[in-house]
């Protein structure tokens, strides 16, 4: 069960996280409680989950270079080609998903030379094609994800 | 992209995991580094000031919030009016993120990408369908693909003095 704090703290700071000596203070004096219920209530967010981390949000692209990657792969092979790429550093958020193309994940690389060549030792190992498709415009702006949270 | 020094990419990758939930993080973070706070949080500062950080925040888990239906709405719109209906899709409130990506013709047609995210399969219908409409006649086509396995989800971690950013992309959910 989510308090008014935690809810607060889920919503409010998900960006403007304060640059100061005692972030946690200035966000009890904004929310009016205790430094020391602000970091324990998000103790208790992080611990559950709830939140991932508090930290800065990179772009894509900002460093290093990176392409989203989908592959159609039969059924029954799916796990063991899926445990290959998993395994490359370069590659992050791997994802089955509902499609012909059922496995999609993320390359990231030092360079468009270095991605290159992950993307051709992924398909030379698996023997599968990546369908690679490098990020052409972000037309998000980032300003957090407002939540509901009446119910949560 | 923007250059970086070896402080900068020290203090990134020290920022990456979140900052330590006690009273003073960046004096953490600093004592980690051999800085100063001041330092750290300068640094900080100006690379967000660059737009190598885009913002600095709680990173809400979405799925354990109740978010449970997430789809990656893939859609085919003329290149010559992307810009302008990327930005509108862009801006609606439970999009988490979207993006302009290359077509692969014939399989793949799409080349709008929008994540969406709601708390029943009737929210993420009505969502796809508010794109849909905003999109009107320069929808050429359209899927969702929902995911129905997490293989792999890493935060940060750098090879070298490279770093690699944590969750940035579409899918952080």
């Amino acid at each position: 069960m989510l308090t008014a704090l935690h809810k607060h703290l889920l919503n409010d700071f998900q960006r403007d996280f304060p640059l100061s000596s005692r972030p946690y203070l200035d966000i009890a004096n904004a929310l009016g409680v205790s430094e020391g219920e602000v970091l324990s209530a998000l103790t208790e967010l992080n611990d559950k989950h709830f939140i991932s981390r508090i930290g800065p949000i990179i772009p894509p692209n900002q460093l290093g270079v990176s392409t989203l990657v989908a592959m159609a792969i039969p059924e029954q092979q799916l796990q063991t080609v899926a445990d290959m790429i998993s395994a490359y550093p370069e590659v992050n958020h791997n994802y089955e998903r509902e499609h012909c193309f059922n496995l999609w994940f993320v390359v990231i690389a030092t360079d468009s030379r270095h991605l290159q060549a992950v993307l051709d030792a992924i398909e030379q190992e698996t023997g599968y094609k990546a369908m690679s498709m490098p990020l052409l415009d972000d037309f998000f702006i980032d300003l957090g994800f407002k939540l509901d949270l009446h119910h949560a | 992209m923007v250059a970086l020094d070896e402080i900068d990419l020290a203090i990134m990758r020290a920022t990456q995991a979140g900052l330590p939930l006690t009273p003073q993080p960046y004096q953490n973070i600093a004592g980690q580094l051999g800085l100063t706070a001041e330092v750290v949080m300068t640094r900080m500062a100006a690379m967000q000031e660059k737009g190598v950080i885009r913002r600095i925040g709680a990173v809400p888990n979405h799925y354990k919030l109740g978010y449970r239906f997430n789809g990656m709405t893939v859609w085919n719109v003329p290149d010559e009016v992307i810009d302008e209906l990327g930005q509108k899709v862009g801006q609606l409130e439970f999009v988490s993120h979207c993006y302009h990506r290359p077509r692969h013709l014939p399989e793949w047609p799409y080349n709008l990408f929008a994540m969406v995210h709601g708390k029943s399969q009737t929210d993420v219908d009505k969502q796809i369908q508010q794109i849909a409409d905003l999109l009107g006649d320069f929808n050429l086509g359209s899927d969702v693909l929902y995911s129905t396995k997490i293989l792999k989800k890493t935060g940060f971690r750098s090879r070298g003095y490279n770093i690699n950013p944590p969750s940035y992309s579409y899918s952080a959910i």
